[in-house]
């Protein structure tokens, strides 16, 4: 069987990294203990921060706001357990620097809000879905963390008649996804129905990657008579990125610069699909999320239901410690995660995975001259010339970069991956996507 | 967690290729033929090996030391191109050829333009085509391939595409073949380079490179291709004045160029259009040259001159970037400083 597919990219069948997901498909998720201090940045999403609306000493519940969105394209924040606020100001956040944080001291006792309540199907109506997504502050669960509400809003002269569900998760060690598709199906199912009624669209795809067959068949089992399809995607990073997502299940290409929106597409992620699901069935809004924590450097892997805010440290000592000495903390995936600089910063919306590296684990070489072997060109997902552009990024000539299309670049990292010379490639396209747009931000 | 933590930006993940591991591939790639050449012409094919070798290992620990930079035998590159000047020399060639040879190609085919990865045309093959040029006499002076060493003595002899440009010119038609050519060309039964000889040898070693994803299939097959249907359609219309497409397959350096010279990473295009384009430009210098050109072979002179074209076959081969429509000019290309590219 042929499954749905894009060119370039790594197949990861057959590799030591599909065996790097062992550790934890077969993982039930477990809750993690709430700590005794929850630190919930300001800024966990794509776009303006969010504005604090707690002072120190407020008692909060779980579930109440305790910031409101700071512009359209932010999202409101609410407490993640109840307790008393005890701090309002910059912590350590995971991108490595202090930013502002609301800081609970948790009571204990884990109330809700009693004024979060459901939804009725009978007030359903694009426009009060889109509302109660706003309100729950739910922004995209994949990693990207891009407010969910903006992409249920299409332009008037941007009609969307497609909406497709990412459940790819492709990046190895992952399994949060997989988790969720197996142990909460009907919830995703229930949340990819909802999402189809605030967008008013007919058609709807849900991509899940071949090597998650057990998630493949209940997914299946669910969407029986709801018309959702349900498509096997070949087992190759990046399969989630959108616009790879959008030309292997629908064969279409974004247009260089834009967006899948411009060609009547919308795509969600099925952990998005179910914390949609809670906002409108319960009234809960997005405090909490499947963590894959993993690696070899941590000595038991597991998936955890994590509340957000809690400090990373407590989801290792959860999972009985460090194995051997760490060299390497990464939040999120292998391929597109960031490196930490402790253990102290809080798990956040777009914490897809917590993983633990000690000092063999990662081989590193010096970077040696290009060979000119070419496969960086052959993986590019892009079909950019990346060897070509971090040679003219070195020398300075941003314009010559640019005219080889890398503000195109999505940075899924594949050609720096297969370098045998251990060029850093990607990173010298970021370095040159931001310097070109430093000049476009002078002139 | 008291001790340092490494701090990157992502990927954190290589797939574990490195430069060193391709090369060592490559060398394992050749062994067969340099074991071929060495059971047909005996010491004299194991000596222009090793002279040829430790020539190139020490031109580059040479350079490396009068440039100051750290010594790059690790890399394994210049053994490669030891091994393949040795597999493009005649088995007669002398002590001070092969070491000529090997100052020529790392020191002017590669270090002066800055070591690995910086040279425009293939290093063993700038040697081979200086020694050619300098040396005709010691170049061309074939042996007779006696297996194991048994029989005589070395003898003269030529080579079967040296045969066929003598026999055009004197008498205008081809000689007659003689009766189980083919099999012995194909198992390397034929006066040569160290590397001409083994169409066998070779092809396990190319098949070996495409295996192990060392090499892609783009510049064998085209550069093959080319000559196949090119001598091909020549030979159709006059069987008396050109050979058949096997023979020119078998015989010369046509292989050994093939699948280890035009894909040769660091000389030749990085894009798969650009492959293809290198590919068939080789094969057609190449039929053109033993054809119509005052040598019998064309191969080492095909895959220089495309070597020369490669930075502009890789400008006007560029893939279609994703989510670009084909015929429209992108509004960015025209605003990257009115260049075209």
């Amino acid at each position: 069987m042929t499954y749905k597919s894009f060119t370039g990219g790594i197949p990861l069948v057959d590799s030591k990294l599909v065996d790097s997901k062992l550790a934890t498909r077969g993982a039930a998720v477990e809750p993690c203990p709430i700590p005794d201090q929850l630190i919930i940045p300001m800024s966990q999403h794509i776009g303006v921060p969010a504005q604090p609306i707690v002072t120190v000493g407020d008692l909060v519940l779980k579930g109440q706001t305790i910031a409101q969105a700071g512009a359209f394209i932010s999202v409101p924040i609410h407490a993640t357990t109840s307790g008393r606020v005890i701090a309002v100001e910059p912590r350590l956040h995971s991108l490595g620097k202090d930013l502002l944080a609301v800081v609970i001291e948790a009571d204990g006792e884990d109330r809700w809000d009693p004024d979060l309540t459901e939804l009725k199907s009978a007030q359903w109506t694009p426009d009060t879905l889109r509302q109660r997504i706003r309100e729950a502050g739910i922004v995209g669960m994949g990693g990207a963390c891009f407010p969910t509400h903006v992409k249920l809003a299409p332009a008037d002269n941007k009609p969307i008649e497609t909406l497709l569900i990412n459940g790819s998760e492709c990046e190895p060690f992952l399994t949060a996804d997989h988790r969720l598709m197996l142990e909460q199906a009907e919830k995703v199912v229930d949340g990819i129905d909802i999402l189809r009624q605030a967008l008013a669209v007919k058609q709807v795809i849900v991509g899940i990657e071949a090597n998650k067959k057990d998630a493949i068949a209940r997914m299946k089992q669910l969407v029986v008579g709801r018309d959702i399809a349900v498509k096997i995607l070949a087992v190759k990073y990046p399969q989630g990125a959108e616009q790879v997502l959008v030309d292997a299940l629908l064969e279409r290409q974004v247009p260089s610069g834009g967006l899948p929106m411009d060609l009547g597409v919308v795509i969600h992620n099925v952990a998005t699909a179910a914390a949609v699901s809670d906002a409108v069935r319960f009234g809960h809004p997005l405090i909490e999320r499947v963590v894959t924590v993993s690696g070899p450097g941590i000595t038991t892997a597991k998936n955890l239901l994590v509340r957000i805010g809690t400090p990373m440290q407590k989801l290792v000592d959860f999972c009985d410690g460090p194995r051997g000495e760490i060299s390497k903390i990464i939040m999120g995936g292998v391929m597109t995660g960031q490196s930490q600089i402790s253990l102290e910063a809080p798990v956040i919306y777009g914490t897809l995975a917590l993983l633990l590296f000690g000092a063999n684990d990662l081989p590193q070489q010096d970077a040696g001259p290009c060979i000119r072997c070419g496969r960086c060109v052959a993986v590019c997902p892009l079909h950019l010339l990346p060897a070509t552009i971090a040679d003219y990024a070195m020398l300075g000539r941003f314009d010559m970069a640019q005219a080889y299309h890398v503000m195109d670049c999505m940075e899924c990292g594949c050609c720096t991956y297969l370098c045998p010379a251990f060029r850093p490639l990607v990173q010298t396209l970021r370095y040159a996507k931001a310097g070109i747009l430093a000049q476009q931000g002078r002139s | 967690m008291g001790h340092q933590l490494t701090m990157s930006s992502s990927p954190h993940l290589h797939g574990g290729d490195t430069t060193a591991r391709i090369m060592r591939r490559v060398i394992i790639a050749l062994l067969p033929a340099c074991g071929v050449s060495i059971y047909y012409f005996g010491l004299p094919a194991l000596l222009v090996l090793v002279w040829c070798t430790l020539g190139c290992l020490a031109s580059e620990a040479l350079c490396c030391y009068l440039s100051k930079r750290p010594l790059t035998l690790a890399d394994n590159s210049a053994a490669i191109t030891g091994l393949l000047l040795a597999l493009n020399l005649p088995p007669s060639a002398p002590w001070w050829l092969c070491g000529f040879g090997a100052i020529i190609a790392i020191g002017i085919g590669k270090q002066v333009f800055g070591g690995l990865g910086h040279n425009p045309f293939n290093p063993a093959l700038v040697a081979r085509v200086v020694l050619l040029i300098s040396f005709p006499v010691q170049m061309t002076n074939w042996t007779t391939p006696t297996p194991l060493g048994r029989g005589i003595d070395a003898v003269t002899t030529a080579t079967p595409l040296g045969e066929m440009k003598t026999a055009i010119m004197l008498t205008g038609y081809l000689p007659t073949p003689s009766h189980d050519g083919l099999t012995n060309y194909f198992v390397g039964n034929m006066a040569g380079s160290l590397g001409e000889v083994s169409a066998l040898a070779l092809l396990i070693g190319g098949v070996y490179l495409l295996l192990k994803k060392v090499i892609t299939w783009e510049i064998p097959v085209s550069y093959l291709a080319t000559v196949v249907i090119f001598s091909g359609v020549m030979w159709l219309s006059d069987s008396q004045s050109y050979p058949d497409p096997l023979f020119h397959l078998v015989t010369g350096g046509l292989l050994l160029g093939a699948f280890f010279m035009a894909t040769d990473m660091v000389t030749t295009p990085i894009t798969r259009k650009g492959m293809i384009i290198f590919g068939s430009g080789c094969g057609l210098i190449t039929v053109v040259i033993r054809l119509f050109g005052g040598y019998p072979e064309g191969v080492s002179f095909a895959i220089l001159l495309m070597n020369a074209a490669t930075p502009l076959i890789d400008r006007y081969s560029r893939p279609k970037v994703f989510g670009y429509d084909r015929h429209k000019v992108s509004h960015k290309e025209k605003m990257a400083g009115g260049r075209e590219l």
